[in-house]
């Protein structure tokens, strides 16, 4: 099941046009040995699943699909869990329908 | 970046900011505008529906050249189960008129457009520029922004921060709290391309009628949320939302709804056959009244989704994004044209203007609405849908059943799963809220 929607998700971010900062994450996980419960929620509340587990059962983010919504700021922000920005200007989703 | 000094700073454009900068450059006002994207509307996402009125009063000739998809000649509202839905559906040939009220449209399309018009007012707009934080002085007056540019501070008597309902700025400043999970909707969005002619046959339209289905039940498994399907031309937006802290509480992801409301079989057949060719998130402010921030202080005022302003119930954000913007850019110009400085007090106007608009008027009537919302949504999301497709799918289904009987058997279902006291109870107040 899980596989199954990583694909989904995966093509769904396949038909958006990125400029990716490449070297400049404007989202940014503290660093963590335990996930927190904010952590482990975003790993199904980012509509494009930039969160995931690595083996070691710590999140990772990784911003390269991101459509810059804010809810895992909204999320995880509040907790000191995640440090978030808007990209540099003219990086990131470039929306053609918005 | 730039050494010379505006009147006003207003950062983002998207319809506050445009609003704002477009009312601001044509009561002459030396205006510079911020934008993130690579061009006004690349970072903007909407349903989206625009509503004409509120940007008559902008720009009284649009219909001339805007982007404009359909014009909406229907809505209809849908109470879903998992199978059926039943349905409100409204249509006149009144709304074929001259100076059609509300439109679908396509916002990065849209955007780009009204952009063009504040450029020709004679704002100075700049692209592809993330303003990282405000400027202030020593006494905490806001004199300026910083952006991500090489020597990027720019100063001006005043910010209108239309910064979009992250409203990152005026969080880092202090100015206001961040948007709480249980006052934002996390919506996601997909864009279905199908030919002009099957979306005018699959949705009973002919030339530029548009319509839009605003969908709710079972479709957002209990949470408090929507989903909604929009004609466009060439293609059909669609999408479903859900408050943030409902998403938290449940753990449903949100494409993972998007892919159920896609394949409800009222829905299937809408987009059958469509190629997507984007996927869109966003959030949407929720929280109403009681969720709107101080929207004016030393040298800023704030407007559009960065003060919260949207009406859930309504589903109306665009026109009270461009009609707080322009009432923003008015009280600016009162001021300014008093030669009075921008202070806390003075900007206070923009507080009194937007109070008597029927912004805040709207926002106030349903007050009490969000929150109803959410504490009862597994009763007005999930079982009243589940109760009245039952009930009419037994008042069209004939099977020889006593009509008598039947009522009863559906009377039974309602009081069974909610009490005398629960029915009465939730019809209070949704009427109580709703007034």
């Amino acid at each position: 099941m899980t596989t199954e929607l990583a694909v989904r998700v995966e093509d769904k971010l396949f038909y958006n046009r990125y400029l990716v900062d490449a070297g400049r994450a404007h989202i940014k996980v503290r660093p963590h040995t335990v996930p927190s419960p904010a952590l482990l929620t975003l790993l199904k509340a980012c509509p494009a699943r930039c969160y995931e587990l690595n083996d070691k059962g710590q999140v990772e983010v990784t911003v390269d699909g991101c459509v810059e919504c804010g809810t895992c700021r909204v999320i995880g922000e509040p907790s000191g869990d995640i440090e978030w920005s808007y990209p540099r200007g003219g990086y990131g989703v470039l929306f053609k329908f918005g | 970046m730039i050494e010379e000094r505006f009147d006003a700073i207003v950062v983002g454009a998207g319809m506050a900011g445009n609003a704002a900068a477009l009312t601001l450059a044509q009561r002459g006002l030396k205006v510079l505008q911020l934008e993130r994207g690579e061009y006004s509307g690349s970072k903007n996402v909407q349903g989206a529906i625009l509503y004409a009125d509120m940007l008559e009063k902008l720009i009284p000739d649009f219909r001339e050249d805007a982007p404009l998809e359909r014009h909406l000649v229907e809505q209809r509202f849908w109470m879903m189960d998992d199978r059926a839905h039943v349905g409100l559906h409204y249509r006149s040939d009144d709304f074929n008129e001259e100076r059609p009220n509300r439109y679908t449209i396509i916002r990065a399309q849209f955007d780009k457009w009204f952009s063009s018009k504040v450029r020709e007012a004679g704002a100075t707009v700049l692209c592809e520029t993330t303003v990282t934080e405000l400027a202030q002085d020593a006494y905490g007056r806001v004199i300026g922004v910083r952006t991500d540019r090489h020597d990027g501070e720019v100063h001006a008597d005043v910010v209108v921060l239309a910064e979009g309902v992250n409203g990152l700025l005026g969080t880092r400043a202090d100015l206001r709290e961040r948007p709480k999970p249980d006052n934002v909707a996390l919506a996601v969005k997909e864009m279905h391309f199908l030919p002009r002619e099957t979306i005018e046959a699959r949705f009973n339209l002919k030339g530029d009628e548009g319509t839009v289905i605003e969908a709710a039940g079972t479709i957002s498994r209990g949470m408090t949320g929507m989903g909604f399907i929009y004609a466009n031309k060439e293609c059909v937006s669609l999408g479903i939302g859900c408050l943030v802290a409902d998403f938290q509480k449940t753990g449903e992801t949100p494409y993972g709804l998007l892919e159920r409301f896609k394949s409800h079989p009222s829905v299937a057949p809408l987009i059958e056959g469509s190629e997507v060719k984007e996927y869109s998130a966003h959030l949407i402010p929720e929280g109403g009244y009681n969720a709107i921030p101080q929207l004016y202080g030393e040298g800023w005022v704030v407007v559009g989704d960065a003060a919260q302003l949207n009406n859930a119930i309504h589903r109306e954000g665009s026109n009270l994004a461009m009609t707080s913007g322009r009432i923003a850019a008015e009280a600016i110009f009162q001021v300014k044209s008093r030669k009075d400085p921008m202070t806390k007090e003075n900007l206070s106007l923009y507080k009194k203007m937007l109070d008597d608009s029927f912004v805040i008027k709207d926002l106030k009537k349903y007050k009490d609405m969000p929150q109803l919302l959410h504490i009862q949504s597994q009763n007005f999301f999930l079982t009243y849908p589940q109760l009245v497709s039952k009930a009419m799918q037994s008042f069209v289904r004939v099977d020889g059943t006593p009509k008598t009987e039947k009522e009863k058997t559906t009377l039974r279902s309602f009081v069974k799963a909610r009490s005398w006291t629960g029915l009465f109870g939730d019809a209070y107040r949704f009427a109580r809220a709703w007034r």
